[in-house]
């Protein structure tokens, strides 16, 4: 079997070292990279021809980059479509599916074989005039309109929820076979959320890259931004001080822990367990706080530049956040172990929301979903950079794949990410808070992944002749795991949709860019 | 249940006394309400107006800075050789109208309180019904915050609701994708008369850094009325908070210090 081209987390190579293999090589590769090496997908998108190095004016590239997680390395390999279909890898590669949806919608290509071949964001193609579905350029594209899979029969009902539902929520739409309480089958269709990011990326580095990362997945500012840093890092040859390293890794720790603390006490609200759902209300916003003591942000906006931080860390401030991190961490195990604890919550807790192991394999979850089902799947572990390379983080993992396994997972990522942070300010590095990056390498492409708290985030960049980016994709955890939450329903209870929905607390805009 | 009880004594009482005592203090390095000081620019001088994201700052004529589009990053204050722009401590940004939020160095005028009827019906019961119209879900967390129990918004009777049937009106966050302005624009027709709006972020109130995307409106006053505009990326919880409180005349300062 032909074989792609081997990189790592965020080195740079030339676009002409990524092999170029006839489409059924890439296919084959592809395939057999998943079903017989045990790879992942990580990324498998279109890119206009040209941005791939190609000269050809018409058709499209497809870029695949697999994840070799045992060994740390990713493996990359495109071909070129002539534009207008292309043999489907979902029969062999279930975890492609929302992949190749997506570069339907975007290039207008038809995956023949495609078991589920619907639009993903609702928008009209990049490619005027080809359309996967053959609607005209100057169709509307209603969101949410599709053919949705329905069951039939005596009693059987349907219930269709959102885009605006009770909550103060991102928008999405779901739709439930239901048969009573029990739910058969559970479609999500979003989009709702569509900004245009990826299309607006092209031609960048502007001044508004930043904040297009930065606003990708609000929630995930530190997150998105260290993997664009990364990117630009990599191909700009800047080279990051240890300060800005470790700054980086207390930012994207405090991130995961105002998650983490935010949907624990959620979860809690969610079956009426007043009391963690209150305490941990409040210690979201205390590691909020904490992330606006480094950069004046509760969310992080400011820090993370290409280059290094924006804010360095002084003394004054490692011994603030020290202390603060102290309290916070007595008030947070009290609060959370009381969800342990607590009879009525475990047996809402457990059991509830499964995903098999097999399922979270076949789907390529990222994050705490899959740890949560027993897979050791962890950037920081798996692909370390940044400070990462130096400080080796435990992989957490629990067992049974349903809200108790989420939910404990967090509790033990919560423990983890405030050890690391002490350990951090302990030995804080001093000085160099930010180097110039540089020009960009031209006709070149990186690819960067960072350990986000809902899991993988990766971006990839690509450069043209003049340096300037001729496609950057994002891969926000989310788009591998919002498959699981429907099949976490499945069989279940449709009143245990709010339940399962937090458990996972997937990111609406993180999807839709 | 004996541990509950223990936790619950240990985690206190937790809701702050603001607005009758002090607000929480804000991080040395927060970004609140720029302080401008066109008298410093240096003659032809357009560095911080160049480096804006969203085009927020206009140096044609004198300085002016656009609150509804600011994502209170900084970029123009790094760029600014003269140190004309400033970001200060204060977190008061609403505003009632749309063109009060183009900051020239004068003072911000800050929001009045609904007018008569409104005032009457909404001054001590406000039902918001939210909607996230394309938002990075930062704007919809701080807004969430507030019914947290440190904020406890519902202490002034401002709930969140979960039907429009049942709302007074609605606050919105996000630039107004075109996948969203439907479904806004049938939520609001949801909400019984007579209703407000609020629109919370940059993002709501100009379109943020997605300003000019075909993919979304810039902005909600693009589809609805809107009467209150709540400026940040994303505002503070305190920011968002004093404003709702100024729409309904619950601040103390309002009263004593009548706007000229």
């Amino acid at each position: 079997m032909t074989a792609g081209g081997t990189t790592r987390n965020g080195r740079a190579l030339a676009l002409k070292d990524v092999p170029s293999l006839e489409p059924s090589q890439f296919r084959g590769w592809l395939v057999n990279g998943v079903r017989d090496k045990g790879r992942r997908v990580v990324s498998y998108f279109g890119a206009a021809s040209n941005a791939a190095g190609g000269t050809a004016a018409e058709g499209i590239s497809l870029v695949a980059v697999l994840a070799d997680d045992a060994n740390g390395r990713l493996s990359i390999a495109r071909t070129i479509s002539d534009g207008t279909t292309f043999e489907s890898v979902v029969p062999e590669v279930t975890q492609a599916h929302l992949f190749e949806r997506e570069i339907a919608e975007q290039y207008g290509v038809r995956f023949e074989g495609h078991p589920w071949p619907k639009p993903v964001r609702f928008h009209h193609s990049y490619r005027k005039g080809y359309d996967a579905w053959g609607r005209s350029v100057d169709a509307q594209i209603p969101p949410g309109v599709l053919d949705f899979f329905r069951v039939e029969g005596d009693e059987v009902h349907e219930v269709a929820v959102g885009p605006v539902h009770a909550g103060v929520i991102e928008p999405g739409h779901f739709r439930f076979q239901c048969h009573g309480e029990q739910v058969f089958h559970l479609e999500i269709a979003l989009g709702y959320q569509h900004r245009g990011i990826e299309r607006a990326l092209v031609g960048g580095p502007t001044k508004r890259t930043l904040p297009y990362m930065e606003t990708a997945a609000g929630d995930t500012t530190i997150g998105h931004a260290m993997a664009y840093a990364q990117a630009v890092e990599a191909l700009s040859g800047a080279v990051v001080s240890a300060h800005a390293h470790a700054v980086r890794g207390i930012a994207l720790e405090l991130e995961r822990l105002a998650n983490h603390v935010g949907d624990l006490g959620a979860l809690a609200g969610d079956i009426a367990y007043l009391p963690t759902a209150s305490y941990c209300g409040r210690l979201r916003g205390d590691f909020l706080n904490m992330t606006a003591e480094l950069c004046g942000s509760r969310f992080g906006r400011g820090l993370v530049r290409p280059g290094g931080v924006g804010f360095d860390l002084s003394s004054d401030q490692v011994r603030d956040l020290r202390s603060r991190l102290t309290v916070a961490r007595t008030d947070v195990t009290e609060a959370v172990e009381l969800l342990w604890e607590t009879p009525s919550v475990r047996e809402r807790f457990e059991g509830t929301g499964t995903v098999s192991p097999d399922d979270a394999e076949a789907l390529g979850l990222v994050g705490p979903a899959a740890r949560a089902c027993g897979i050791q799947r962890d950037v920081r572990h798996d692909f370390p950079a940044g400070i990462y390379r130096f400080v080796h983080l435990p992989v957490m993992t629990a067992h049974h794949g349903d809200v108790n396994s989420r939910a404990y997972v967090r509790w033990l990522e919560i423990q983890q990410s405030i050890s690391f942070i002490l350990s951090q300010l302990d030995g804080l590095p001093a000085n160099g808070t930010r180097a110039a990056a540089g020009a960009m390498r031209p006709d070149a492409l990186v690819v960067a992944l960072t350990e986000g708290w809902r899991g993988e985030i990766c971006h990839v960049a690509m450069t043209d002749a003049a340096g300037r980016f001729s496609r950057y994709k994002i891969i926000d955890p989310s788009f591998h795991n919002w498959f699981a939450l429907a099949l976490a329903l499945r069989d279940g209870q449709i009143s245990d949709f709010p339940l399962c929905n937090k458990s996972f607390n997937l990111s609406y805009c993180g999807h839709d860019l | 249940m004996l541990k509950a009880l223990l936790a619950r004594a240990h985690q206190g009482h937790r809701t702050m006394a603001y607005p009758a005592g002090a607000p929480p203090p804000m991080p040395e390095r927060f970004r609140g309400l720029p302080a401008l000081d066109p008298a410093k620019c240096p003659e032809g001088c357009r560095s911080c107006a160049d480096v804006c994201p969203t085009d927020a700052i206009a140096k044609d004529g004198p300085l002016a800075l656009d609150l509804g589009r600011c994502l209170f990053c900084v970029e123009c204050v790094t760029a600014c050789p003269e140190a004309a722009i400033a970001f200060t401590h204060d977190t008061r940004l609403a505003t009632r109208r749309r063109e009060d939020l183009v900051l020239t160095g004068q003072a911000l005028p800050l929001a009045d309180a609904l007018e008569g009827k409104l005032c009457r019906l909404f001054g001590r019961s406000l039902n918001l019904r939210v909607v996230s119209a394309g938002d990075c879900n930062a704007c919809s967390s701080d807004v969430n915050v507030l019914g947290t129990v440190g904020w406890d918004v519902g202490r002034f009777g401002i709930q969140y609701v979960a039907s429009p049937r049942h709302a007074d009106g609605l606050l919105i966050t996000g630039p107004v994708t075109e996948n969203m302005r439907l479904a806004l624009q049938r939520t609001y027709d949801a909400v019984p008369p007579p209703k407000i709006v609020i629109a919370v972020g940059a993002c709501a109130i100009s379109g943020g850094p997605y300003a000019g995307h075909p993919e979304q409106h810039d902005g909600a006053s693009s589809v609805l009325p809107i009467d209150l505009f709540i400026p940040g990326c994303p505002p503070h919880p305190l920011t968002i908070l004093d404003g709702l409180l100024r729409l309904l005349g619950r601040l103390e300062e309002q009263r004593r210090v009548p706007r000229g």
